[in-house]
């Protein structure tokens, strides 16, 4: 679907950007970061939208859901978007970026914490935890095990290392609590 | 709003007529800057250096030549560091200058770069003292023994000499990286903005700031927007504004509180949500933000569009101009070659009734606020030979209908952004850096405000 693809195509820039900015003369922008961030957030909101739009429509498919058609036509303009309520997302892993800004003495994040997606309960420590079925993992994410992918492989296999590299560096810098934790949380858009 | 402009032969930054295309980076102009009577005009660059101009003086033999700005002085204002705690580079180049009112012979004027900042002073030496009894003419100490009488050293006159010297360096109140200064209507304070903290100076001491406004998060994870630029109200000295990146202003009043963090006005245009888009936080983003000489309005830039807000009125602006809104279809391009990070500066001209500010491709647009007129002009070598009238130009949506000499959108040059513009404070004379070359526009038919 065009607009996913549009919105992967945005993360990835965006991850690229964010990693790149590390090597910036003058340090990590913290607006530009932030900036990025929001961008980041925003598209991978709305791949999850289309995904599981996709995947309600694939359900019901003799039946076109309304939503679909509206966000079928945001997507005659390059790049607006009807944003669809946030009712519909189930997925609540917040987004970790350590953008490994080293301008504190503490390390700080300029991560998006995806406050409408939280679970009710809204603890630090349990919305890390995946939510199974419910969540309805994004097949993005690098898989743990091995599953036959229709020959988005090698796509998936370029992009990824870059991602990883760009978390373990973060990572490093980070007083994180579970390095590997963030890793799987990251959006690997492909 | 006259179109008539006669313009000076374009200098590139440091006064020099180029002779050779590429541009070094050090050269790209980072800020320009008139004083409170417009007779000097500084800019700041990449590599650290500012460059004042002065106007010439009118001059009954030469009635053409009056008023052309020619370089006064040249100094090297800052220098790159390296942090080491922290293993980060601190650049180098100058973001912002701003000259105090002038209140004896010498000129002064702040500069700043990502972390310090500093006063410098600007003074003019015509004389020198001749006649020592100890040294000789060339300073070198005369042997005791060959002075026979006594002299009075005599002042006498000698070639114009501008000096420049820092006279105050405030240093190490900045974790993040400085973006705007402005000098208090008390010209006795000034204020220096990062992206989360505001902090209060007195000119005269360099060893403490007062933290005014900080809007750093307990939690890191939690931020959601940054200070983008601040100013303070041209005549309360209590009164200060500043932008944020997600398109808000606050007006804060010292009087309430020492820490301004609760705002006394927030100016916000709610969103219009049949606009949104993956870019809408970006182009919301506020890049300048500036009172008007009146100190009754509020000029701001984001991407896209020009805003005047009445300081009455917080729920929506008084007027929006589009400046350049055929790029929004072309968000997505902009943001991957980074242009829709570009930050863009605004102008009022003395009378508040125009404004000005800059787009892509050399153009600068002005918007008349009375006749609502609006005109586009082009900052090129081609198009500003010294006396020629500058043609308004025009660019025509992709696939819309095309006049002769219109350019279409996609072969505006993006790398050919204006982002520094300044207008005199009095006049009808504008300053248009174009990133190494600096235009100075005069209209010469309406050169009275009106």
């Amino acid at each position: 679907m065009e607009v996913s693809a549009e919105a992967k195509r945005i993360m990835v820039v965006a991850l690229g950007k964010l990693y790149s900015s590390r090597t910036q003369r003058g340090g990590l922008r913290l607006h530009r970061s932030l900036l990025l961030t929001l961008v980041m957030k925003s598209a991978r909101d709305i791949y999850h939208e289309a995904q599981v739009q996709t995947e309600s429509v694939v359900n019901e498919c003799q039946q076109p859901p309304p939503t679909q058609q509206s966000v079928t036509q945001g997507t005659t303009e390059a790049s607006r978007v009807d944003l669809l309520g946030p009712a519909l997302l189930t997925h609540e892993n917040p987004l970790m970026l350590s953008v490994g800004d080293k301008e504190e003495e503490k390390q700080e994040r300029a991560g998006a914490q995806n406050k409408e997606n939280q679970c009710p309960n809204g603890s630090a420590q349990q919305s890390r935890k995946r939510r199974g079925r419910e969540a309805a993992e994004p097949d993005f994410l690098p898989c743990k095990k091995a599953k036959l992918e229709q020959g988005n492989c090698l796509h998936q296999l370029t992009v990824t290392p870059v991602l990883m590299d760009y978390m373990k560096c973060s990572s490093e810098l980070a007083a994180h609590p579970s390095p590997t934790m963030t890793l799987h949380r990251a959006v690997a858009a492909c | 709003m006259g179109e008539d402009t006669d313009t000076t032969p374009a200098l590139n930054h440091r006064g020099f007529l180029p002779d050779h295309n590429y541009v070094t980076e050090a050269d790209i102009i980072s800020t320009v800057e008139f004083n409170h009577t417009g007779e000097l005009l500084a800019t700041g660059d990449k590599g650290g250096r500012v460059v004042i101009f002065q106007r010439e003086p009118e001059s009954k033999t030469e009635p053409f030549a009056q008023g052309e700005y020619n370089v006064y002085s040249t100094f090297q204002s800052h220098e790159p560091e390296f942090d080491y705690l922290k293993s980060l580079e601190i650049e180098e180049k100058i973001n912002k200058i701003r000259w105090l009112p002038q209140q004896n012979a010498a000129h002064f004027l702040l500069s700043t770069n990502d972390k310090t900042i500093k006063l410098w002073k600007v003074s003019e030496r015509d004389k020198r003292p001749e006649g020592y009894n100890l040294k000789d003419e060339e300073g070198r100490i005369k042997d005791i023994s060959t002075v026979t009488s006594l002299q009075v050293p005599v002042l006498k006159p000698m070639d114009l000499m501008v000096e420049v010297s820092p006279r105050r360096v405030f240093a190490n109140a900045h974790t993040y990286h400085v973006n705007s200064i402005s000098v208090n209507s008390d010209y006795e304070t000034y204020m220096s903005a990062d992206d989360l903290r505001i902090n209060l100076w007195h000119l005269d001491i360099t060893d403490r700031s007062f933290n005014i406004v900080d809007i750093k998060p307990t939690n890191m994870e939690d931020l959601t927007e940054v200070i983008t630029a601040a100013e303070f109200h041209p005549h309360h000295c209590n009164l200060f504004v500043y932008s944020s990146s997600k398109g808000t202003l606050r007006l804060c009043d010292m009087r309430e509180a020492a820490l301004c963090d609760k705002h006394s006005k927030l100016f916000e245009e709610p969103e219009d949500p049949s606009a949104r888009s993956f870019f809408s936080e970006i182009i919301s983003s506020v890049s300048d933000v500036k009172f008007s000489h009146s100190g009754r309005y509020l000029l701001t830039r984001d991407y896209l569009t020009a805003k005047v807000w009445d300081l009455n009125m917080e729920s929506k602006p008084l007027e929006t101009y589009q400046v350049h809104d055929y790029l929004r279809s072309k968000l997505c391009s902009l943001y991957e070659n980074d242009c829709i990070f570009d930050k863009f500066e605004c102008a009022w001209n003395g009378t508040d009734s125009v404004i000005m500010t800059g787009a892509y491709n050399n153009f600068f647009r002005m918007f008349d606020r009375n006749t609502k007129r609006d005109v586009t002009l082009e900052a090129s070598r081609e198009s500003s030979k010294p006396r020629a009238v500058l043609k308004p130009r025009r660019v025509c949506a992709a696939g819309g209908k095309r006049r002769k000499d219109d350019i279409s959108v996609d072969s505006l040059d993006f790398t050919k952004k204006i982002l520094h513009t300044a207008w005199h404070p009095t006049e009808n004379i504008i300053a248009i850096a174009a990133t190494n070359n600096l235009y100075i526009f005069q209209d010469k038919l309406n050169n009275e405000m009106h």
